[in-house]
Protein backbone atom coordinates (compact mmCIF):
# COMPACT_ATOMS: atom_id res chain seq x y z
CA UNK A 1 0.00 0.00 0.00
CA UNK A 2 3.19 2.61 0.46
CA UNK A 3 3.87 2.81 -2.95
CA UNK A 4 0.43 4.30 -4.68
CA UNK A 5 0.06 6.69 -1.24
CA UNK A 6 4.06 7.77 -2.02
CA UNK A 7 3.43 8.22 -5.53
CA UNK A 8 0.10 10.21 -5.05
CA UNK A 9 2.03 12.74 -2.15
CA UNK A 10 4.68 12.79 -4.59
CA UNK A 11 2.24 13.67 -7.79
CA UNK A 12 0.84 16.34 -5.25
CA UNK A 13 4.15 18.27 -4.45
CA UNK A 14 4.98 17.98 -8.25
CA UNK A 15 1.80 20.49 -8.63
CA UNK A 16 2.21 22.76 -5.58
CA UNK A 17 4.16 25.57 -5.92
CA UNK A 18 7.34 25.51 -3.08
CA UNK A 19 7.76 28.06 -1.00
CA UNK A 20 10.27 27.90 1.05
CA UNK A 21 10.98 28.93 4.72
CA UNK A 22 11.26 32.84 3.49
CA UNK A 23 7.99 33.67 2.57
CA UNK A 24 5.89 32.66 5.45
CA UNK A 25 2.43 34.06 5.87
CA UNK A 26 3.59 36.83 8.09
CA UNK A 27 5.84 38.16 5.25
CA UNK A 28 3.38 38.39 2.95
CA UNK A 29 0.48 39.59 4.51
CA UNK A 30 2.75 42.47 5.95
CA UNK A 31 4.02 43.06 2.14
CA UNK A 32 0.42 42.81 1.05
CA UNK A 33 -1.77 44.75 4.05
CA UNK A 34 0.96 46.72 5.90
CA UNK A 35 -0.07 47.94 9.50
CA UNK A 36 2.14 50.97 9.24
CA UNK A 37 2.62 52.56 5.91
CA UNK A 38 1.73 55.95 5.46
CA UNK A 39 3.48 59.21 6.59
CA UNK A 40 3.30 60.18 10.32
CA UNK A 41 1.44 63.89 10.14
CA UNK A 42 4.29 66.80 11.44
CA UNK A 43 7.28 64.34 11.49
CA UNK A 44 9.75 65.77 13.27
CA UNK A 45 12.31 63.17 11.67
CA UNK A 46 12.75 61.73 7.97
CA UNK A 47 14.70 59.45 6.21
CA UNK A 48 15.21 57.23 2.97
CA UNK A 49 17.17 54.26 1.80
CA UNK A 50 17.53 53.41 -1.86
CA UNK A 51 18.74 50.05 -3.34
CA UNK A 52 20.22 51.23 -6.79
CA UNK A 53 20.92 47.72 -7.92
CA UNK A 54 16.87 47.02 -7.78
CA UNK A 55 15.18 50.84 -7.72
CA UNK A 56 13.67 49.46 -4.03
CA UNK A 57 13.19 52.85 -1.70
CA UNK A 58 11.96 53.36 1.63
CA UNK A 59 11.09 56.30 3.20
CA UNK A 60 10.42 56.87 7.09
CA UNK A 61 8.69 59.76 8.52
CA UNK A 62 8.34 59.88 12.83
CA UNK A 63 7.45 61.73 16.00
CA UNK A 64 9.94 61.86 18.39
CA UNK A 65 9.82 62.24 22.26
CA UNK A 66 11.85 65.15 24.08
CA UNK A 67 14.15 62.43 25.68
CA UNK A 68 14.99 61.37 21.82
CA UNK A 69 12.47 58.06 21.78
CA UNK A 70 10.84 57.35 18.40
CA UNK A 71 6.83 58.00 19.60
CA UNK A 72 5.42 57.01 16.07
CA UNK A 73 6.85 56.18 13.02
CA UNK A 74 5.62 54.71 9.34
CA UNK A 75 7.20 54.11 5.94
CA UNK A 76 6.48 54.21 2.70
CA UNK A 77 7.77 51.12 0.62
CA UNK A 78 8.69 50.85 -3.25
CA UNK A 79 9.99 48.07 -3.23
CA UNK A 80 9.54 43.81 -2.85
CA UNK A 81 7.45 41.76 -0.70
CA UNK A 82 10.57 41.03 1.62
CA UNK A 83 11.51 44.88 1.99
CA UNK A 84 8.10 45.69 2.63
CA UNK A 85 7.11 43.14 5.07
CA UNK A 86 10.81 44.26 6.84
CA UNK A 87 9.81 48.00 6.97
CA UNK A 88 6.94 46.92 8.21
CA UNK A 89 7.20 45.17 11.48
CA UNK A 90 10.71 47.19 11.95
CA UNK A 91 8.02 50.09 12.21
CA UNK A 92 6.24 47.85 14.58
CA UNK A 93 9.62 47.03 16.40
CA UNK A 94 10.79 50.08 17.09
CA UNK A 95 8.43 52.47 18.62
CA UNK A 96 9.81 54.10 21.69
CA UNK A 97 13.46 52.67 21.08
CA UNK A 98 16.21 55.55 21.35
CA UNK A 99 19.02 55.79 18.95
CA UNK A 100 21.26 53.75 21.09
CA UNK A 101 17.92 50.76 21.23
CA UNK A 102 17.96 51.37 17.48
CA UNK A 103 21.20 50.47 16.62
CA UNK A 104 21.89 47.51 19.14
CA UNK A 105 18.57 45.74 17.49
CA UNK A 106 19.60 46.77 13.63
CA UNK A 107 23.19 45.11 14.58
CA UNK A 108 21.35 41.67 16.26
CA UNK A 109 19.50 41.74 12.85
CA UNK A 110 21.89 42.01 10.67
CA UNK A 111 24.02 39.25 12.64
CA UNK A 112 20.73 36.94 12.32
CA UNK A 113 20.45 37.55 8.76
CA UNK A 114 24.27 35.90 8.05
CA UNK A 115 24.02 33.10 10.76
CA UNK A 116 19.95 31.99 10.47
CA UNK A 117 19.85 31.93 13.56
CA UNK A 118 17.47 34.34 15.69
CA UNK A 119 19.12 35.72 19.43
CA UNK A 120 16.89 37.10 22.34
CA UNK A 121 14.61 40.59 21.45
CA UNK A 122 14.48 39.77 17.24
CA UNK A 123 10.95 38.81 18.32
CA UNK A 124 8.41 38.65 14.67
CA UNK A 125 11.98 39.71 12.94
CA UNK A 126 12.70 36.06 13.00
CA UNK A 127 11.10 35.87 10.10
CA UNK A 128 13.68 36.82 8.03
CA UNK A 129 16.04 34.52 9.66
CA UNK A 130 15.74 32.14 6.42
CA UNK A 131 17.09 35.00 4.40
CA UNK A 132 20.86 33.72 5.46
CA UNK A 133 20.41 31.19 2.24
CA UNK A 134 19.11 34.06 -0.21
CA UNK A 135 22.66 36.18 0.26
CA UNK A 136 21.52 38.38 -2.43
CA UNK A 137 18.35 39.40 -0.97
CA UNK A 138 19.81 40.19 2.51
CA UNK A 139 19.92 43.99 1.26
CA UNK A 140 15.93 43.97 0.82
CA UNK A 141 15.32 43.04 4.61
CA UNK A 142 18.40 45.57 6.14
CA UNK A 143 17.33 48.34 3.33
CA UNK A 144 14.31 49.90 5.73
CA UNK A 145 17.00 49.58 8.66
CA UNK A 146 19.36 52.03 6.72
CA UNK A 147 16.71 53.99 6.10
CA UNK A 148 16.25 54.20 9.84
CA UNK A 149 20.07 54.84 10.46
CA UNK A 150 19.98 57.72 7.99
CA UNK A 151 16.62 59.27 10.22
CA UNK A 152 18.13 58.98 13.28
CA UNK A 153 21.93 60.16 12.12
CA UNK A 154 20.20 63.09 10.85
CA UNK A 155 18.53 63.97 13.62
CA UNK A 156 21.51 63.79 15.94
CA UNK A 157 23.44 66.64 13.06
CA UNK A 158 20.83 69.16 13.47
CA UNK B 1 1.62 17.98 -44.92
CA UNK B 2 0.46 14.53 -43.62
CA UNK B 3 0.07 14.47 -39.78
CA UNK B 4 2.24 10.95 -39.18
CA UNK B 5 4.70 12.69 -41.01
CA UNK B 6 4.15 16.01 -38.81
CA UNK B 7 4.47 13.72 -35.84
CA UNK B 8 7.32 11.94 -36.44
CA UNK B 9 8.88 14.61 -36.89
CA UNK B 10 8.10 16.12 -33.75
CA UNK B 11 9.56 12.51 -32.18
CA UNK B 12 12.40 13.14 -34.05
CA UNK B 13 13.29 16.76 -32.28
CA UNK B 14 12.24 16.20 -28.93
CA UNK B 15 14.56 13.20 -29.35
CA UNK B 16 17.26 15.34 -30.92
CA UNK B 17 17.04 17.43 -27.80
CA UNK B 18 16.92 14.66 -25.62
CA UNK B 19 20.58 13.86 -26.79
CA UNK B 20 21.28 17.68 -26.78
CA UNK B 21 20.50 18.08 -23.74
CA UNK B 22 23.04 14.97 -22.61
CA UNK B 23 25.75 17.24 -23.49
CA UNK B 24 25.08 19.35 -20.94
CA UNK B 25 26.17 17.77 -17.43
CA UNK B 26 24.29 20.77 -15.36
CA UNK B 27 21.16 20.25 -16.82
CA UNK B 28 20.93 16.86 -14.70
CA UNK B 29 21.31 18.56 -11.41
CA UNK B 30 18.97 19.68 -8.82
CA UNK B 31 18.43 22.66 -7.07
CA UNK B 32 15.81 22.94 -3.49
CA UNK B 33 15.78 19.08 -4.26
CA UNK B 34 13.95 20.28 -7.75
CA UNK B 35 15.29 19.26 -11.19
CA UNK B 36 17.04 22.51 -12.53
CA UNK B 37 15.00 24.49 -15.12
CA UNK B 38 17.96 27.08 -16.49
CA UNK B 39 16.58 30.12 -18.19
CA UNK B 40 19.08 32.58 -17.71
CA UNK B 41 21.25 31.42 -20.83
CA UNK B 42 21.48 35.18 -22.05
CA UNK B 43 23.07 35.88 -18.77
CA UNK B 44 25.61 33.03 -19.52
CA UNK B 45 25.15 30.01 -20.97
CA UNK B 46 26.03 26.69 -19.68
CA UNK B 47 28.54 24.36 -21.31
CA UNK B 48 28.73 20.95 -23.08
CA UNK B 49 30.62 18.08 -22.24
CA UNK B 50 32.67 18.70 -25.53
CA UNK B 51 33.71 21.85 -24.31
CA UNK B 52 34.51 21.06 -20.55
CA UNK B 53 36.74 18.11 -22.38
CA UNK B 54 38.59 19.91 -24.40
CA UNK B 55 39.33 22.27 -21.90
CA UNK B 56 40.46 19.26 -19.46
CA UNK B 57 42.06 17.78 -22.39
CA UNK B 58 44.40 20.91 -23.45
CA UNK B 59 45.57 21.64 -19.88
CA UNK B 60 46.10 17.44 -19.28
CA UNK B 61 47.82 16.85 -22.47
CA UNK B 62 48.46 19.61 -24.79
CA UNK B 63 49.31 23.35 -23.16
CA UNK B 64 52.23 25.33 -22.75
CA UNK B 65 53.01 29.05 -23.71
CA UNK B 66 52.10 30.06 -27.16
CA UNK B 67 54.09 32.49 -29.79
CA UNK B 68 57.01 32.02 -27.91
CA UNK B 69 58.07 28.48 -27.23
CA UNK B 70 60.83 26.50 -29.32
CA UNK B 71 59.47 22.90 -28.33
CA UNK B 72 57.03 21.01 -29.64
CA UNK B 73 54.41 21.30 -26.70
CA UNK B 74 54.43 25.02 -27.22
CA UNK B 75 53.87 24.96 -31.04
CA UNK B 76 51.29 22.20 -30.78
CA UNK B 77 49.37 24.83 -28.57
CA UNK B 78 49.83 27.60 -31.03
CA UNK B 79 48.19 25.69 -33.22
CA UNK B 80 45.53 24.70 -31.62
CA UNK B 81 45.31 28.17 -30.38
CA UNK B 82 45.54 29.81 -33.96
CA UNK B 83 43.34 27.15 -35.62
CA UNK B 84 40.30 28.84 -33.60
CA UNK B 85 41.08 32.36 -34.78
CA UNK B 86 40.44 30.62 -38.42
CA UNK B 87 37.32 29.47 -36.50
CA UNK B 88 35.97 32.59 -35.74
CA UNK B 89 36.59 33.82 -39.28
CA UNK B 90 34.18 31.35 -40.60
CA UNK B 91 32.42 31.56 -37.92
CA UNK B 92 31.29 35.26 -38.91
CA UNK B 93 32.28 35.08 -42.14
CA UNK B 94 35.29 37.83 -41.98
CA UNK B 95 37.18 38.76 -44.70
CA UNK B 96 40.56 37.16 -43.13
CA UNK B 97 41.73 35.74 -40.09
CA UNK B 98 43.92 38.63 -38.73
CA UNK B 99 40.46 40.78 -38.30
CA UNK B 100 39.59 38.67 -35.69
CA UNK B 101 40.93 39.59 -31.84
CA UNK B 102 40.71 37.48 -28.75
CA UNK B 103 39.38 39.74 -25.92
CA UNK B 104 38.06 38.74 -22.23
CA UNK B 105 34.39 39.27 -23.35
CA UNK B 106 32.43 41.82 -25.22
CA UNK B 107 32.86 44.42 -22.80
CA UNK B 108 36.72 43.95 -23.00
CA UNK B 109 36.11 44.72 -26.79
CA UNK B 110 34.08 47.41 -26.57
CA UNK B 111 36.86 48.81 -24.44
CA UNK B 112 39.68 48.06 -26.84
CA UNK B 113 37.36 50.26 -29.77
CA UNK B 114 36.49 53.44 -27.42
CA UNK B 115 39.99 53.44 -25.94
CA UNK B 116 42.26 52.73 -29.44
CA UNK B 117 39.42 53.81 -32.24
CA UNK B 118 38.28 56.42 -30.14
CA UNK B 119 41.57 57.94 -29.65
CA UNK B 120 41.19 58.77 -33.50
CA UNK B 121 38.26 60.86 -32.89
CA UNK B 122 38.53 64.66 -32.84
CA UNK B 123 36.57 66.94 -30.38
CA UNK B 124 32.89 67.95 -31.46
CA UNK B 125 32.72 64.81 -32.89
CA UNK B 126 30.22 61.85 -31.99
CA UNK B 127 29.42 58.95 -31.10
CA UNK B 128 25.68 57.36 -30.90
CA UNK B 129 24.34 54.59 -28.79
CA UNK B 130 20.58 53.87 -28.29
CA UNK B 131 18.41 53.76 -25.03
CA UNK B 132 18.77 49.82 -24.77
CA UNK B 133 22.17 49.25 -24.91
CA UNK B 134 23.57 47.07 -22.22
CA UNK B 135 25.78 49.39 -19.85
CA UNK B 136 28.85 47.63 -21.77
CA UNK B 137 28.19 49.93 -25.10
CA UNK B 138 27.74 52.47 -22.72
CA UNK B 139 30.12 53.57 -20.00
CA UNK B 140 33.22 52.49 -22.43
CA UNK B 141 31.24 55.67 -24.63
CA UNK B 142 30.87 58.09 -21.59
CA UNK B 143 34.27 57.52 -20.22
CA UNK B 144 35.89 58.42 -24.28
CA UNK B 145 33.22 61.71 -24.25
CA UNK B 146 35.04 62.72 -20.79
CA UNK B 147 38.31 62.02 -21.75
CA UNK B 148 38.25 63.49 -24.97
CA UNK B 149 35.47 65.55 -25.79
CA UNK B 150 33.72 63.82 -27.89
CA UNK B 151 29.94 64.06 -27.80
CA UNK B 152 27.41 61.10 -26.87
CA UNK B 153 24.14 60.91 -28.73
CA UNK B 154 21.12 58.46 -27.85
CA UNK B 155 18.86 56.99 -30.77
CA UNK B 156 15.70 56.48 -29.10
CA UNK B 157 13.52 53.33 -28.38
CA UNK B 158 9.76 52.77 -29.65
CA UNK B 159 7.25 51.91 -26.86
CA UNK B 160 7.23 48.02 -28.41
CA UNK B 161 11.11 48.33 -27.87
CA UNK B 162 12.72 48.56 -31.25
CA UNK B 163 14.87 51.46 -32.62
CA UNK B 164 13.55 54.51 -33.58
CA UNK B 165 15.20 54.83 -37.10
CA UNK B 166 14.33 58.16 -37.79
CA UNK B 167 15.49 59.57 -34.23
CA UNK B 168 19.28 57.49 -35.46
CA UNK B 169 18.80 59.40 -39.18
CA UNK B 170 18.35 62.89 -36.73
CA UNK B 171 21.15 62.40 -34.92
CA UNK B 172 23.64 61.20 -38.01
CA UNK B 173 21.97 64.29 -39.94
CA UNK B 174 24.74 66.76 -39.02
CA UNK B 175 27.43 64.82 -40.26
CA UNK B 176 29.24 64.55 -37.47
CA UNK B 177 29.07 61.34 -36.55
CA UNK B 178 32.07 59.42 -36.21
CA UNK B 179 30.94 55.61 -35.19
CA UNK B 180 27.40 54.43 -34.29
CA UNK B 181 27.30 51.61 -31.59
CA UNK B 182 24.32 49.51 -31.50
CA UNK B 183 23.17 46.17 -29.92
CA UNK B 184 22.73 43.59 -32.54
CA UNK B 185 19.47 42.08 -29.92
CA UNK B 186 18.39 43.41 -26.93
CA UNK B 187 19.36 41.33 -23.87
CA UNK B 188 16.22 42.86 -22.15
CA UNK B 189 13.95 43.05 -24.88
CA UNK B 190 15.12 40.77 -27.11
CA UNK B 191 14.18 43.07 -29.93
CA UNK B 192 16.88 42.27 -32.91
CA UNK B 193 17.73 45.68 -34.68
CA UNK B 194 17.91 45.90 -38.52
CA UNK B 195 22.10 46.00 -38.32
CA UNK B 196 22.04 46.10 -42.63
CA UNK B 197 19.86 49.23 -42.22
CA UNK B 198 21.64 51.10 -39.52
CA UNK B 199 25.40 50.20 -41.26
CA UNK B 200 23.96 52.04 -44.59
CA UNK B 201 22.35 55.17 -42.49
CA UNK B 202 25.95 55.23 -40.66
CA UNK B 203 27.92 55.08 -43.63
CA UNK B 204 25.49 57.31 -46.01
CA UNK B 205 26.61 59.69 -43.13
CA UNK B 206 30.27 58.96 -43.02
CA UNK B 207 30.01 57.00 -40.13
CA UNK B 208 31.75 53.65 -39.23
CA UNK B 209 29.35 51.44 -37.02
CA UNK B 210 30.29 48.71 -34.20
CA UNK B 211 27.50 46.07 -33.63
CA UNK B 212 27.10 44.64 -29.84
CA UNK B 213 26.55 40.75 -31.01
CA UNK B 214 26.42 39.54 -27.45
CA UNK B 215 23.00 38.08 -28.02
CA UNK B 216 22.62 37.77 -31.31
CA UNK B 217 25.83 35.82 -31.85
CA UNK B 218 23.87 32.58 -30.25
CA UNK B 219 20.81 32.80 -31.97
CA UNK B 220 21.58 33.48 -35.42
CA UNK B 221 24.38 33.29 -38.01
CA UNK B 222 26.27 36.29 -38.27
CA UNK B 223 28.17 37.74 -41.41
CA UNK B 224 30.07 40.65 -40.89
CA UNK B 225 30.37 41.10 -44.66
CA UNK B 226 26.88 41.30 -45.52
CA UNK B 227 25.97 43.30 -42.60
CA UNK B 228 27.77 46.15 -43.99
CA UNK B 229 29.80 46.59 -40.34
CA UNK B 230 33.46 48.04 -39.88
CA UNK B 231 33.49 46.04 -35.59
CA UNK B 232 31.55 43.39 -34.41
CA UNK B 233 31.61 41.99 -31.10
CA UNK B 234 30.98 39.02 -29.09
CA UNK B 235 31.48 37.31 -26.08
CA UNK B 236 32.18 33.24 -25.61
CA UNK B 237 30.22 32.46 -22.07
CA UNK B 238 26.99 33.21 -23.77
CA UNK B 239 28.06 31.10 -26.96
CA UNK B 240 28.20 27.79 -24.42
CA UNK B 241 32.04 28.37 -24.31
CA UNK B 242 33.88 29.47 -21.11
CA UNK B 243 34.00 32.64 -19.59
CA UNK B 244 37.07 34.87 -19.86
CA UNK B 245 37.32 35.31 -24.16
CA UNK B 246 35.49 37.09 -26.45
CA UNK B 247 36.24 38.46 -29.54
CA UNK B 248 36.73 42.26 -31.58
CA UNK B 249 35.78 41.59 -35.45
CA UNK B 250 37.16 45.23 -37.21
CA UNK B 251 37.82 45.24 -40.85
CA UNK B 252 41.63 44.82 -41.21
CA UNK B 253 42.09 48.20 -42.43
CA UNK B 254 40.42 50.26 -39.65
CA UNK B 255 42.55 47.64 -37.01
CA UNK B 256 45.80 48.92 -38.89
CA UNK B 257 44.64 52.52 -38.33
CA UNK B 258 44.53 52.02 -34.89
CA UNK B 259 47.15 52.19 -31.98
CA UNK B 260 47.31 49.43 -29.81
CA UNK B 261 44.98 48.99 -26.62
CA UNK B 262 47.19 47.45 -23.84
CA UNK B 263 51.36 46.96 -23.78
CA UNK B 264 53.24 44.06 -22.92
CA UNK B 265 54.50 40.71 -24.58
CA UNK B 266 53.58 39.38 -27.52
CA UNK B 267 52.47 42.46 -29.05
CA UNK B 268 55.53 44.23 -29.89
CA UNK B 269 57.65 43.96 -32.63
CA UNK B 270 61.02 45.50 -31.00
CA UNK B 271 61.29 47.18 -28.02
CA UNK B 272 64.11 48.88 -26.78
CA UNK B 273 64.47 51.45 -23.72
CA UNK B 274 63.83 54.48 -26.49
CA UNK B 275 60.87 52.94 -28.33
CA UNK B 276 59.23 49.94 -29.61
CA UNK B 277 57.57 49.19 -32.79
CA UNK B 278 54.28 47.09 -33.08
CA UNK B 279 53.41 43.78 -33.69
CA UNK B 280 51.23 43.13 -36.72
CA UNK B 281 46.95 42.84 -36.58
CA UNK B 282 45.37 40.97 -34.69
CA UNK B 283 48.85 40.39 -32.01
CA UNK B 284 49.29 44.33 -31.74
CA UNK B 285 45.90 44.32 -29.99
CA UNK B 286 46.71 40.86 -27.91
CA UNK B 287 48.88 42.35 -25.04
CA UNK B 288 50.71 39.37 -22.61
CA UNK B 289 50.06 35.38 -22.41
CA UNK B 290 46.21 35.15 -23.63
CA UNK B 291 43.59 33.13 -21.98
CA UNK B 292 44.79 30.21 -24.07
CA UNK B 293 42.41 27.66 -22.55
CA UNK B 294 39.76 29.57 -22.78
CA UNK B 295 40.31 30.27 -26.39
CA UNK B 296 40.60 26.73 -27.39
CA UNK B 297 37.35 26.08 -25.72
CA UNK B 298 35.39 28.45 -27.47
CA UNK B 299 36.61 26.75 -30.78
CA UNK B 300 35.00 23.67 -29.13
CA UNK B 301 32.03 25.58 -28.63
CA UNK B 302 31.75 26.95 -32.00
CA UNK B 303 32.53 23.09 -33.59
CA UNK B 304 29.41 22.16 -31.27
CA UNK B 305 26.83 24.84 -32.47
CA UNK B 306 28.05 24.72 -35.99
CA UNK B 307 27.37 20.49 -35.78
CA UNK B 308 23.85 21.63 -34.77
CA UNK B 309 23.48 24.20 -37.13
CA UNK B 310 22.09 27.63 -37.39
CA UNK B 311 18.72 26.46 -38.80
CA UNK B 312 18.09 24.14 -36.57
CA UNK B 313 19.24 26.36 -33.52
CA UNK B 314 16.68 29.54 -34.96
CA UNK B 315 13.34 27.00 -35.43
CA UNK B 316 14.20 25.54 -32.22
CA UNK B 317 13.76 28.64 -30.56
CA UNK B 318 11.45 30.65 -32.72
CA UNK B 319 9.02 27.52 -31.90
CA UNK B 320 10.09 27.81 -28.25
CA UNK B 321 9.32 31.85 -27.95
CA UNK B 322 6.29 32.01 -30.10
CA UNK B 323 5.21 29.09 -27.38
CA UNK B 324 6.38 30.98 -24.73
CA UNK B 325 5.27 34.44 -25.79
CA UNK B 326 1.65 32.60 -26.40
CA UNK B 327 1.58 30.70 -22.92
CA UNK B 328 3.19 33.91 -20.97
CA UNK B 329 0.22 35.82 -22.40
CA UNK B 330 -2.37 33.70 -20.25
CA UNK B 331 -0.62 34.38 -16.69
CA UNK B 332 -3.15 36.35 -15.21
CA UNK B 333 -1.62 40.07 -14.15
CA UNK B 334 1.71 39.29 -16.53
CA UNK B 335 2.90 42.19 -18.67
CA UNK B 336 5.29 41.45 -21.16
CA UNK B 337 8.08 44.35 -21.76
CA UNK B 338 8.86 44.37 -25.02
CA UNK B 339 6.96 43.18 -28.43
CA UNK B 340 9.44 44.04 -31.25
CA UNK B 341 8.53 42.35 -34.47
CA UNK B 342 12.08 40.60 -34.52
CA UNK B 343 12.92 39.27 -31.27
CA UNK B 344 14.90 36.37 -29.70
CA UNK B 345 14.03 34.04 -26.93
CA UNK B 346 15.37 36.66 -24.37
CA UNK B 347 11.30 37.57 -22.61
CA UNK B 348 11.08 40.13 -20.20
CA UNK B 349 7.72 40.59 -17.70
CA UNK B 350 6.64 41.64 -14.78
CA UNK B 351 3.63 40.52 -13.06
CA UNK B 352 0.87 42.93 -11.36
CA UNK B 353 1.37 42.95 -7.45
CA UNK B 354 4.22 40.83 -7.39
CA UNK B 355 7.93 42.13 -7.42
CA UNK B 356 10.41 40.80 -10.08
CA UNK B 357 12.42 40.09 -6.79
CA UNK B 358 9.77 38.39 -5.19
CA UNK B 359 9.07 36.23 -8.70
CA UNK B 360 12.85 34.95 -9.00
CA UNK B 361 13.40 33.79 -6.00
CA UNK B 362 10.18 31.77 -5.76
CA UNK B 363 11.15 30.11 -9.12
CA UNK B 364 13.95 29.72 -7.91
CA UNK B 365 12.71 27.69 -4.52
CA UNK B 366 11.00 25.58 -7.33
CA UNK B 367 14.59 24.71 -9.30
CA UNK B 368 13.65 27.58 -12.00
CA UNK B 369 16.80 30.02 -12.66
CA UNK B 370 15.76 33.34 -13.71
CA UNK B 371 17.09 37.03 -13.96
CA UNK B 372 15.53 40.10 -12.31
CA UNK B 373 16.34 43.47 -12.00
CA UNK B 374 17.70 45.74 -14.47
CA UNK B 375 20.31 43.94 -16.24
CA UNK B 376 22.62 45.95 -16.81
CA UNK B 377 20.58 48.55 -19.17
CA UNK B 378 19.55 50.96 -16.36
CA UNK B 379 18.55 54.05 -18.73
CA UNK B 380 16.43 51.35 -20.47
CA UNK B 381 14.46 50.81 -17.75
CA UNK B 382 13.90 54.62 -16.77
CA UNK B 383 12.73 55.03 -20.47
CA UNK B 384 10.31 52.01 -20.05
CA UNK B 385 9.48 53.47 -16.72
CA UNK B 386 10.37 50.62 -14.73
CA UNK B 387 12.65 49.93 -11.76
CA UNK B 388 13.05 46.23 -12.39
CA UNK B 389 11.93 43.10 -14.65
CA UNK B 390 11.94 39.11 -14.60
CA UNK B 391 13.76 38.00 -17.55
CA UNK B 392 13.62 33.89 -18.65
CA UNK B 393 15.98 33.86 -21.48
CA UNK B 394 16.32 30.10 -23.96
CA UNK B 395 19.21 28.25 -24.83
CA UNK B 396 19.51 25.60 -27.51
CA UNK B 397 18.55 23.44 -24.83
CA UNK B 398 15.37 24.63 -23.20
CA UNK B 399 12.43 22.79 -23.77
CA UNK B 400 8.86 23.99 -24.06
CA UNK B 401 7.89 21.24 -20.75
CA UNK B 402 10.38 23.85 -19.40
CA UNK B 403 8.45 26.63 -20.42
CA UNK B 404 4.59 25.55 -19.37
CA UNK B 405 6.52 24.59 -15.70
CA UNK B 406 7.51 28.29 -15.67
CA UNK B 407 4.21 29.32 -16.79
CA UNK B 408 2.63 26.93 -14.25
CA UNK B 409 4.76 28.00 -11.35
CA UNK B 410 4.56 31.92 -12.14
CA UNK B 411 0.66 31.75 -12.04
CA UNK B 412 0.80 29.73 -8.37
CA UNK B 413 3.18 32.94 -7.37
CA UNK B 414 0.40 35.01 -8.47
CA UNK B 415 -1.82 33.18 -6.43
CA UNK B 416 0.21 33.59 -3.33
CA UNK B 417 1.01 37.36 -3.32
CA UNK B 418 -2.96 38.12 -4.11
Amino acid sequence: MRRPLNRFVSSLCKNAMEQGDLYRRLVVERARDPLFAGQVADAQAQGEGTNPLCGDRVRLTASMTPAGHIDSIRHETRGCAICAASADLMAEHVAGYDAQQVAALSEVFERMLKTGEPEAGTGELAVFAPLHQHRSRIRCATLPWTALSAMLNDLKDR
Amino acid sequence: MDKTLVQTRTVDAAEALRHLRADFPILSQQVHGKPLVFLDSAASAQKPRQVIDTMADTMRTQYANIHRGLYWMSERTTEAYEAVRDQVAAFINAAGREEIVFTRNSTEAINLVAHSYGSLLKPGQAVVISEMEHHANLVPWQMLRDRAGIELRVAAVTDSGELDMDSLAGLLADGNVALVAITHMSNVLGTITDARAIADMAHAAGARVLFDGSQLAVHRRVDVQALGADFYVVTGHKLYGPTGVGFLWARRDILEQMPPFMGGGDMISSVSFERSTWAPVPHKFEAGTPAIVEVIGLGAALTYIESIGFDAIGAHEAALTEHALARLTQVPGLNLVGTARDRGGVISFTMDDVHPHDIATLLDRNGIAVRAGHHCAEPLMRRLGLSATARASFGIYTTREEIDFLAQTLEQIRKFFV
